[in-house]
C-alpha cells in the first residue's frame, strides 16, 4: 500500500520528509471502503462540501462587511447592491446554512438508523455531535451579524436563555453582551467568534475523520468488515459517487440561490435593528424550530432551557442508552418503527416551533417533547426485549451466493 | 487512474459492451471529460469571488470630483481630494510657467514638455503622490519646502519635482501624474 506516486523521484523527496502523499494515498485513495454503502453514506461528504463554500463565503463577505451598529445593515445592503457578485456571495452564504444543516440532519438520522454511534465509533460519534453544536453556535452568531430586526432579537432572545442559570445567570448575560443589553460590543465580538468557530469546526472535522479512518467507514448492514472481498478502494468508487452527490447537492442549494434566495429567511430581517419594538412573530431559523418548540413546550424557564439542551446532549449518551448490539434498524423489526416515529416526532416539533405558542399547539407540543425523551428512555428496554432478525454471516457473502445463483439462472 | 480502474474492477463488468481496449478508451474519456467540466466549473465559480474585491460600484461612483477654481488666487495651491488621494491644484505665476518652460526636457528621467501637462498654462492640475513609493511631496503651503526646481519634494525619499511637477532628481522614475480632467467653465474643472 506505498504510495505510488513515489516514482516521482521530487514526490519522493517530499513524502520521505512529511509523507503527505502516503497521507492522501492510504486516506483518499486505497481506504478500503464497504462495498455496500448507499446514498445516505454521501452526506459526509456533502457536508464537508457545504462548509468549504461556507468558509469562503464568509470570508469574501467578512471583506465587505462592518460589525458596527451603525454600518452593519448597510454595510450587508452594500454587498446586495455594489459590491460585485456580493448578492451571490451572500445569498451563496444565507441558503448555505440552510443546506448545510439539512445535510446535516440527513446525516445524523443517518446514523440514528444504521446505528453509527455503537462500539467501536462513540468518539466518532461524539466529534459530530461536537461539530453539530459549533455549527449552531456559528448560525446562530452569524443571523445576528446582518443587524435586522429578526437578528436583534433573536440575539436578545437567544442569549437571555443564560439568564435562567439561578445565581449568575444575569451576570452571565451581562457578559455575553458587554453590556446592558445587545448593542455594539455584542455584535462586535458575535462577529469575530462568528469567524473563529468554523476554523474550529474544520479543526473537529479533521479529527472526526481522522476517527472514522481509524474505525472504517459502517455500513447499511451494520455488520464488520470481514475482509478484503466485503471492500473497495475509496477511489475511484467513492470518489466519483461522492462527486456525483455533490452534482445533485447543487441543484438544489442552487434553485434556492437563483430563484427563491429568501425561501429560508424572515422578511423582518430586512428591517434594521430597533431595540424598541420587538416585531409580533419572533421565529427562529428553520433549523432551530424543533429545540424551540421544546423550549416553549415547558412553563417553566429554568426547565424549560435545560430541557432544550437536554434535547440535544442525550444523544451523546446514545451509544450506552441503546444497548441492543444489532447496529443497522434494517435487523431490529421495533427500533425500525420508533425510528420513523421519532423522525416524525421531530418533524412535529419543527411544525410547532413555527406556529405560535397558543391553543392546540402548546398540547401538541408537549405531547411532542415528552416522546422525544420517551424515545431516548425507552432504548435501554429495547435493547432486551427485541428480537433482531438474523444478520447476514458477511457483507459480500449475501451478494456473491446470490448474485453468482442469479447468473447461473440466467445462463 | 483510468487504468486502475479497469483492473480493479471485479465482475463481468468490462467485457459487458466490448473488449478491454475499447473499455479503457471510454474510461479514459469519462475521465477527461469530468476533469475538464469540473477544472472548467471550478474556474468560473472562482470569478464572482475574485471579482468581488474589485472596486464595488459606490466606489467608481465616486470616481469624478468637480472644483471650483474661481477663489484660488495666483500663486496659491489647493489641495483637493479624488478617488481618496490628494490632487495638487495650483495657480502658476507667470515666473513659474517660464521656469518650467524654458528647460530642455531631454535632460530629464522623465522627458515631457510644460505644454503637454496643462491645458491652460496658468492651472497645473496633478496627482499628489510621489511616483516612487506613494508618499505626498511637500510643496501646497507657502512654508513647505519645494525642493531646488521651486516645485514639489518629497521627504521620505528626496525626490524633486519643478514647477510642472516633473521629476528633476531623485529616485523617483516618473513626473507626477495629470489626471484626466475637463474645464466645465472657465473657473470649473471636473477631475475624472
Amino acid at each position: 500500500m506505498s504510495a505510488p506516486a513515489s516514482r516521482n523521484k521530487l514526490v519522493k523527496w517530499i513524502d520521505d520528509r512529511l509523507p503527505v502523499f502516503t497521507l492522501m494515498q492510504h486516506s483518499a485513495i486505497d481506504y478500503p471502503t464497504p462495498k455496500n454503502l448507499n446514498y445516505w453514506w454521501n452526506f459526509g461528504s456533502l457536508a464537508l462540501f457545504v462548509m468549504i463554500i461556507m468558509i469562503l463565503t464568509g470570508i469574501f463577505l467578512a471583506m465587505n462587511y462592518t460589525p458596527h451598529t451603525a454600518h452593519a445593515f448597510e454595510s450587508v445592503e452594500r454587498i446586495m447592491r455594489d459590491v460585485n457578485y456580493g448578492w451571490l456571495l451572500r445569498y451563496l452564504h444565507m441558503n448555505g446554512a440552510s443546506m448545510f444543516f439539512l445535510v446535516v440532519f440527513i446525516h445524523i438520522f443517518r446514523g440514528l438508523y444504521y446505528g453509527s454511534y455503537k462500539n467501536p465509533r462513540e468518539i466518532l460519534w461524539w466529534i459530530g455531535l461536537l461539530i453539530f453544536f459549533s455549527m449552531m453556535a456559528t448560525a446562530f452568531l452569524g443571523y445576528v451579524l446582518p443587524w435586522g430586526q429578526m437578528s436583534f432579537w433573536g440575539a436578545t432572545v437567544i442569549t437571555n436563555l443564560f439568564s435562567a442559570i439561578p445565581v449568575v445567570g444575569q451576570s452571565i448575560v451581562t457578559w455575553l453582551w458587554g453590556g446592558f443589553s445587545v448593542d455594539n460590543p455584542t455584535l462586535n465580538r458575535f462577529f469575530a467568534l462568528h469567524y473563529l468557530l468554523p476554523f474550529v469546526m474544520f479543526a473537529l472535522v479533521f479529527i472526526h475523520l481522522w476517527a472514522l479512518h481509524t474505525v472504517k467507514s459502517g455500513n447499511p448492514l451494520g455488520i464488520d468488515v470481514k475482509g478484503p472481498q466485503d471492500t473497495i478502494p475509496f477511489h475511484p468508487y467513492f470518489t466519483i459517487k461522492d462527486l456525483y452527490g455533490i452534482g445533485l447537492l447543487l441543484i438544489v442549494y442552487l434553485y434556492f440561490v437563483f430563484y427563491a434566495p429568501n425561501f429560508f429567511g424572515e422578511p423582518d430581517n430586512y428591517i434594521p435593528a430597533n431595540p424598541m419594538v420587538t416585531p409580533p412573530h419572533i421565529v427562529p431559523e428553520w433549523y432551530f424550530l424543533p429545540f424551540y418548540a421544546i423550549l416553549r413546550a415547558v412553563p417553566d424557564k429554568l426547565f424549560g432551557v435545560i430541557l432544550m439542551f437536554a434535547s440535544i446532549l442525550v444523544l451523546f449518551l446514545l451509544p450506552w442508552l441503546d444497548t441492543s448490539k444489532v447496529r443497522s434498524a434494517r435487523f431490529r423489526p421495533i427500533y425500525k418503527q420508533l425510528f420513523w416515529l421519532f423522525l416524525i416526532d421531530c418533524l412535529v416539533l419543527g411544525y410547532i416551533g413555527a406556529k405560535p405558542p397558543e391553543g392546540g399547539y402548546v398540547l401538541v407540543g408537549r405531547i411532542a417533547t415528552i416522546y422525544y425523551f420517551a424515545h431516548f428512555a425507552f432504548l435501554p428496554i429495547l435493547g432486551w426485549i427485541e428480537r433482531p432478525r438474523p444478520l447476514p454471516e458477511s457483507i459480500s457473502a449475501p451478494v456473491i451466493k446470490g448474485g453468482a445463483a442469479k447468473m447461473m439462472e440466467k445462463a | 487512474m483510468a487504468h486502475s480502474a479497469t483492473t480493479a474492477h471485479g465482475g463481468p463488468g468490462p467485457t459487458a459492451h466490448g473488449g478491454p481496449g475499447e473499455d479503457r478508451t471510454r474510461r479514459d474519456f469519462l475521465l477527461y471529460a469530468t476533469s475538464a467540466v469540473g477544472v472548467a466549473g471550478t474556474a468560473l465559480a472562482l470569478w464572482p469571488f475574485i471579482d468581488s474585491m474589485n472596486p464595488a460600484a459606490d466606489v467608481l461612483a465616486l470616481s469624478s470630483s468637480e472644483v471650483d477654481l474661481a477663489p484660488i488666487a495666483e500663486g496659491q495651491s489647493v489641495t483637493v481630494t479624488w478617488r481618496g488621494k490628494p490632487v495638487f491644484i495650483r495657480h502658476r505665476t507667470a515666473e513659474e510657467i517660464k521656469a518650467a518652460r524654458d528647460v530642455n526636457p531631454g535632460e530629464m528621467p522623465d522627458p515631457q514638455k510644460d505644454e503637454d501637462r496643462v491645458q491652460k498654462p496658468e492651472w497645473l492640475v496633478l496627482v499628489g503622490v510621489c511616483t516612487h513609493l506613494g508618499c505626498i511631496p511637500l510643496g501646497q503651503k507657502p512654508t513647505d519646502m519645494k525642493g531646488q526646481f521651486g516645485g514639489w519634494f518629497c521627504p521620505c525619499h528626496g525626490s524633486h519635482y519643478d514647477t510642472s511637477g516633473r521629476i528633476r532628481l531623485g529616485p523617483a522614475p516618473a513626473n507626477l501624474a495629470v489626471p484626466s480632467y475637463t474645464f466645465q467653465s472657465d473657473t470649473t474643472i471636473r477631475i475624472g
